[in-house]
């Protein structure tokens, strides 16, 4: 039975999938072995059930993304953390540096004082998800098995971890292939 | 200044005393509460009645009691006052002629104060600690006499390591064995310090003996220097002692104006000065090493050791460092002789220990016990027990490095070893008592943060790992930790403990550790469940599979 | 000067009286990770990295401080001594803010280094996310704060190699920062000499050169008008 991936887009830039469509001729290896069941790049709506491992990017911004990381946990044998923002938070948690008040600041930043024009704060209720308080590394939300940090992670690392999953080994990366950045 | 000189100054005191003595207690706790006006008032009521003749009113030191401050005694009553206010001096006078007084009278023969054995705090709340003479007629400065005219240096080693006094300042250190090692080492030029820099909350042993016979810490300093072979001291004393720093400056003053201090000590070749340094207040300068950069004029930060300051100390010279309770033992040890210092107390833990007793009791105050004590004796008898009636949980001893010892514990007699096997250690000697409503996690949490704030921030694990576990004990205490979270704290202080680069760092997780020790129950009441941790999501997922 | 015989990881070595374990077990071709101590000015023991297990002692001795003594049985690794040295880098990151991707060390950084290799792959503890200030007042170099470990190694060299004495540490604890003169900006300083030493001791991106982050990048353009001026005009000054 072929292993039942998954890889989700959480606050991040997607630098990370980039990275992972960089495997090139080893995405087809892995498409024989592997089914891609959610990511960004099929079109599934809803993350299903019995997933074996999910590779997540991004940090933790917003109530959607926490919402579906429960889920994810919910349904899913192994998480990995993909990539810096989901290991450290990374850039989108610099926010955090700001204190209390961070997520109005950054929204102010971002929609009114850089705005060309129709500067205002979006908001859509049950639409738009709220902003957390706090940017957090997808461990400080979740239980998370495996890291594979990078900005973004290298094609070789990923392809690193990937075989050992796809080997049946407990992944492990060793050396540069942790360094962050 | 010889014998003879010494002895006429003890003479001629004792000739001066008047029929009757009216002690009022001058140390910084009855002073809080305005027993310089007390004593002023008594001594003008005295005049007043023309009594002045045979009546002395004589501030005096800690009288101990701080609870029921201010204090005044009235010796041939045997008569203890508590809470006098200064209109009562006048009425406190009347009963001299057999007037009677609506004043609380306090009981001498209370546990609190029968139970006590008094070396250290002998002249305590008996003599004037602004008088020389006072104190030279207590027999003051008889051991450096005998020191420096009848004993070697290695005698005086040799008696030190006899008496079995170990280091009052928390880790007990032998203080023969220190003195010795610092007497044998080669150097032109070595040092005494005195550590008077008591930063444990809770804590004031140090500055009550200092404000109450500070000739005592110098006669044990001076001893120490002939000892060792030093001839320069320096006591360093923390700024929020401005009583102490002004009585130890005028102790030095009187001892310098006697020939006790200075050149050629009782007509010897020994020399000896002593100079304050002042304290700008961080816990740290307590640490030998950052106190002794702080006496340098550098940052207070701590140096990795060895070297110990015994080898390399000030401006890289041999230093002996002991703390004020230490010094304050020398001369009855001297006096008296080691085999009588060595026969108090337990086999290991020998004379007495000054202990500062505050929070939930009653008696709050300062007590000198024998060591092996039990802590029961002392919190209960002593301490008179919680206040209204309320049931004791927990001794918190040795401040923020030192431990909580539960209520079950208490039979538990009081020595470095027996605090140490309960996970807590003796320290300076501050002991606060909780009852029932205290919640330990609070307990630890507060003495974290005082580490945080007081972490010199030289080291990573004191200055981040402290930081770090006061987060997990915030969050714990907020109702938002984990099991995983407490695990990370016990992680967090074993690592601190064992790789912090003083003292002040490994012993920071003591509270933490021994509230878990005794108390884990209040911690683990606390804890959040953790549906999306490693354990119970496995268990979900297995059963998820197995539908498949 | 005598010679002290020795056992570091089970190697018999010798070395002079007086040297630290950290020279011994370099020379004996151990890598101790270290991140406070720097080739050629004194050591303060401060980041514990370098800990290690002496025979006979209940406590770890950092290397960078302890001198080698006769029959001393030094351990350099092992589970523990990993796990703390683990532990302490991610109390590093945790403390102030590493982001690593935005930094202008990224890749040239011995926290960064050290923390692959010791194998951290993420940091358990929650970011302390503090708010510290940026110093760039001085015209060639720039301080951030948030990328300080406080190793003091500028301090060091600022007062032992350069002599100048102007960097230094402020404060205590968490608070403790490293501040120019009495706390003043770089750019007003009177005693920094220029020199650039800190910023080539320092082991994370707090210190660096200005020009080289992110839209910092000035032309100089009035120096091609200034030599085109100096060869055709024969004038000299700007």
């Amino acid at each position: 039975m072929k292993l039942r991936v998954a890889t989700v887009w959480l606050g991040g830039c997607s630098g990370c999938h980039m990275s992972f469509l960089d495997l090139d001729e080893f995405l087809i290896e892995l498409a024989g072995k592997i089914d891609l069941v959610y990511s960004p790049v099929v079109d599934v709506k809803e993350y299903p059930e019995n997933v074996d491992v999910c590779l997540i990017e991004g940090a933790v911004c917003n109530e959607d993304n926490l919402e579906i990381l429960h889920k994810i946990r919910e349904r899913t044998k192994v998480l990995v953390s993909f990539g810096d923002c989901a290991v450290t938070g990374n850039v989108p948690a610099i926010r955090n540096q700001l204190g209390i008040g961070n997520t109005e600041n950054v929204l102010q930043r971002a929609y009114i004082e850089n705005a060309q024009d129709n500067s205002c704060v979006p908001k859509a209720d049950g639409i738009l998800p709220p902003l957390l308080k706090r940017v957090l590394p997808v461990h400080e939300a979740v239980f998370v098995e495996y890291y594979l940090p990078g900005c973004p992670p290298p094609a070789g690392r990923i392809k690193a971890l990937m075989v050992q999953v796809l080997g049946g080994q407990t992944p492990k990366l060793e050396g540069a292939n942790l360094k962050f950045g | 200044m010889v014998i003879d000189d010494l002895n006429a100054i003890a003479e001629k005191e004792q000739a001066a005393r008047k029929k009757t003595v009216i002690r009022c207690c001058m140390a910084a706790g009855c002073m809080s509460s305005n027993s310089e006006t007390v004593k002023k008032n008594l001594e003008q009521a005295v005049k007043d009645a023309g009594l002045a003749d045979e009546v002395e009113v004589r501030g005096v030191g800690c009288m101990k009691l701080c609870c029921e401050g201010p204090l005044v005694s009235v010796d041939t009553q045997d008569a203890l006052y508590e809470k006098v206010t200064p209109e009562d001096a006048l009425e406190l006078v009347k009963t001299l002629k057999g007037g009677k007084t609506k004043v609380k009278r306090g009981d001498f023969n209370h546990p609190f104060f029968k139970k006590q054995l008094s070396i250290v705090l002998t002249n305590s709340g008996e003599i004037d600690p602004e008088r020389i003479e006072a104190y030279i007629a207590a027999d003051g400065y008889q051991a450096l006499h005998h020191v420096l005219r009848e004993l070697t240096p290695k005698e005086v080693v040799e008696a030190m390591v006899k008496s079995g006094l170990r280091g009052r300042g928390g880790a007990g250190f032998p203080t023969g064995l220190k003195w010795g090692t610092v007497a044998k080492t080669q150097s032109a030029q070595k040092y005494v310090i005195c550590n008077a820099d008591e930063g444990d909350p809770g804590a004031f042993m140090d500055r009550s003996v200092l404000e109450s016979d500070p000739h005592s810490v110098l006669e044990g300093m001076a001893v120490a220097a002939y000892a060792v072979g030093a001839n320069q001291g320096f006591i360093y004393c923390r700024a929020e002692y401005p009583l102490a720093i002004k009585r130890l400056q005028n102790a030095i003053k009187q001892a310098k104006t006697l020939g006790l201090l200075g050149s050629g000590i009782f007509e010897s070749p020994f020399n000896f000065n002593i100079d304050i340094r002042i304290g700008a207040g961080a816990f740290v300068c307590g640490e030998e090493t950052a106190l002794m950069a702080s006496v340098e004029g550098k940052r207070g930060t701590p140096r990795p050791r060895p070297p110990f300051p015994a080898e390399s100390g000030l401006w890289g010279c041999p230093t002996l460092i002991n703390n004020v309770e230490t010094f304050a033992n020398v001369p009855p040890i001297l006096r008296k002789g080691a085999e009588w210092f060595a026969g108090i107390g337990t086999e290991k833990s020998k004379g007495t220990k000054v202990f500062a007793l505050a929070g939930k009791i009653t008696n709050t105050g300062l007590i000198e016990v024998p060591m092996g004590t039990p802590l029961r004796q002392i919190v209960e008898e002593m301490g008179g027990g919680a206040p209204d009636g309320g049931k004791i949980k927990a001794v918190q001893t040795g401040g923020p490095s030192g431990g909580c010892i539960p209520a079950e514990a208490l039979d538990t007699p009081v020595d470095y070893d027996s605090l140490t096997k309960l996970g807590s250690i003796m320290g300076s000697g501050g002991m606060i008592v909780m009852d029932e409503t205290t919640r330990m996690v609070d307990v630890a949490r507060y003495f974290m943060e005082f580490c945080v704030d007081e972490s010199c921030g030289k080291c990573v694990p004191c200055r981040a790992g402290t930081a770090q576990m006061l987060h997990l004990l915030e969050k714990i205490l907020n109702r938002q930790g984990t099991a995983r979270d407490l695990a990370k704290l016990e992680e967090l202080c074993d690592m601190v403990k064992n790789t912090s680069l003083c003292g002040l760092g490994q012993t920071a997780p003591n509270p933490t550790l021994s509230t878990l020790r005794y108390f884990r129950k209040e911690y683990e009441e606390l804890l959040q469940p953790d549906p999306f941790g490693p354990g119970r999501n496995g268990e979900a997922k297995k059963s998820q599979l197995a539908t498949k | 000067m005598a010679a002290k015989t020795l056992t570091i990881d089970g190697k018999e070595v010798s070395a002079e009286e007086g040297a630290t374990i950290l020279d011994v077990a370099t020379d004996a071709g151990i890598k101790l990770p270290t991140l406070c101590h720097l080739d050629g000015v004194y050591d303060v023991g401060a980041c514990s990295l370098c800990l290690v297990e002496v025979a006979g002692m209940n406590k770890l001795l950092p290397a960078c401080t302890t001198k080698i003594s006769e029959g001393m049985d030094v351990k350099t690794d092992s589970e523990r001594l990993r796990k703390y040295r683990r532990m302490t880098l991610e109390l590093l990151f945790a403390e102030r803010n590493h982001v690593c991707a935005v930094c202008v060390a990224n890749g040239h950084c011995e926290l960064q280094t050290l923390a692959y290799s010791q194998g951290m792959d993420h940091v358990r503890y929650d970011y302390s996310t503090p708010k510290w200030s940026v110093d760039a007042t001085h015209r060639l170099f720039g301080m951030d704060h948030n990328r300080c470990i406080l190793c003091a190694r500028c301090v060091r060299v600022c007062w032992h190699i350069e002599g100048a004495g102007t960097k230094n540490v402020s404060g205590r604890g968490a608070r403790a920062t490293i501040i120019t003169d009495l706390n003043q900006p770089w750019g007003d300083s009177e005693t920094c000499t220029a020199c650039g030493k800190c910023v080539m001791s320092c082991p994370t991106g707090a210190l660096f050169h200005k020009g080289s982050t992110a839209a910092e990048m000035e032309h100089d353009r009035d120096k091609l008008e200034f030599i085109v001026n100096a060869r055709e005009k024969k004038q000299w000054l700007p």
